[in-house]
């Protein structure tokens, strides 16, 4: 096409212009260049915001985060229960008035505590930090006391922890009616 | 053949065609041919041309980046050689190991890869206190400085991801702790500061199973997924990345005058 352009004898601005008279105008081309860039940064975005989202994967091997706990029976006052601290990370205790589900994670740096019968306290072996029964901090690092997780009755009567819902001390949650079950 | 005198091998292979098409610049016997060694080689054209004499004081410089690079090659060659063994899986990886040490020759392969790694963070730190007392951080060299920060930030969590690696209880629960920093991280960590505010009614937008820690664990918590994307990102992400750092890193130092002598 330039070929034919130049073949006409007069070597002016003419040529320049006839060539935008055969159907590429500078606006036309400037509009084209503009749906060209909001395209290519559409697709670049849907490109980035998808492989972002590669990381999160759908499938997880990991225990489920609700699970039933066995009937209030099944726990005898002023014990702790460990039967779910290595496949679900919650220590089951039964106080006079209440059942409760701590989360077994120290609220210092995130290690499991242990419960210690003897010495009737749950201790970090990471750092040191003790705790009462109640989850209460009473030495070592740990700046606050152990959370609890959600608990309720299911319909047949189990008891149904849920790990989505955490209830802490220090913002006056243990009152909260999903935080223990009455027994 | 026999009857123009004889050459010797070296100077028969010095003037034949393999070589100069590899070198080709003449014999390195005037300043000329001895800069375009440097100018026309893709490795050595990153360092300076010339050095001045001060910038091999050893008691000014420390050659502490020089000693950092070097043991970034060390890191990488005993790496790689490790990568032939040592299968990133919950059911292989202490037990790999162990065996890297007990029934694979050479067993202190990855002896020399973590103490590497060991004295590669301290002479990143040295490098960083030469280059501060010595005021090297000042115009024209602030954007090395910063790229220089990014390269030490990189070093500490190639520490970090291979810490993860043995799969022992220190490894474990040092990247239990570790990680848990990530939930802390501005509105994209399930404690930071901001999480609060991105809900919709009741519902929490940024919560622990979909926040950066998350991402960075493949999970809620330290698991399979966990080892093996710290074992991805240890052995090509970071060190990619790095590469591509130490290759402005050096091309700067030259760029910006060469290495900083006494005023």
């Amino acid at each position: 096409m330039p070929e034919d352009s130049k073949a006409s004898p007069a070597p002016s601005p003419a040529p320049a212009a006839a060539a935008a008279g055969e159907g590429v105008t500078r606006r036309g081309f400037v509009s084209w260049i503009g749906v060209a860039w909001i395209s290519f940064s559409g697709a670049m975005g849907v490109a980035s915001v998808s492989t972002l989202r590669f990381f999160f994967p759908n499938v997880l091997f990991e225990p489920p985060q609700t699970f039933k706990a066995g009937f209030p029976e099944e726990y005898i006052a002023g014990q702790v229960d460990n039967r779910f601290k290595e496949s679900f990370g919650v220590f089951m205790v039964r106080n006079e008035s209440s059942i409760y589900a701590i989360k077994a994670v120290c609220t210092h740096l995130g290690c499991t505590p242990n419960w210690l019968e003897a010495e009737y306290k749950f201790k970090c072996p990471c750092h040191g930090s003790g705790f009462y029964i109640s989850g209460i901090n009473f030495e070592g690092p740990a700046p606050r006391p152990l959370e609890r997780y959600r608990i309720v009755l299911a319909d047949d009567g189990q008891i149904l922890v849920d790990k989505t819902k955490i209830y802490r001390q220090e913002k006056g949650e243990w009152v909260d009616p999903e935080s223990f079950i009455a027994a | 053949m026999a009857d123009a005198p004889k050459k010797s091998l070296f100077t028969q292979i010095r003037e034949g065609q393999v070589w100069n098409s590899i070198f080709r610049h003449g014999p390195p016997d005037n300043t000329r041919n001895r800069s375009l060694a440097v100018l026309t080689n893709v490795f050595l054209h990153l360092h300076p041309v010339k050095v001045r004499k001060s910038g091999l004081r050893l008691k000014y410089t420390w050659c502490a980046g020089g000693t950092t690079f070097f043991l970034f090659l060390v890191e990488t060659v005993t790496g790689l050689l490790l990568m032939f063994y040592y299968r990133p899986t919950s059911e292989y990886a202490f037990s790999d190991i162990l065996d890297l040490r007990s029934q694979v020759p050479l067993g202190i392969m990855r002896e020399i890869h973590r103490w590497g790694a060991h004295a590669m963070v301290i002479a990143v730190w040295l490098h960083m206190l030469r280059v501060f007392m010595t005021g090297s951080y000042k115009p024209p060299r602030e954007f090395n400085w910063n790229i220089g920060v990014l390269l030490l930030v990189l070093t500490l969590l190639l520490s970090f991801t291979g810490y993860l690696l043995p799969w022992d209880q220190l490894a474990m629960w040092a990247v239990t702790v570790g990680s848990n920093m990530a939930r802390a991280t501005p509105f994209l960590g399930n404690e930071g500061p901001g999480a609060a505010l991105l809900r919709v009614g009741d519902i929490s937008l940024v919560h622990a199973g979909d926040d950066a820690r998350f991402a960075l664990l493949a999970g809620r918590f330290v698991g399979a997924g966990a080892l093996l994307r710290f074992y991805v990102l240890h052995c090509v992400g970071i060190p990619l990345v790095a590469a591509v750092l130490m290759a402005i890193h050096f091309w700067r130092v030259r760029k910006d005058g060469g290495i900083s002598g006494p005023l």
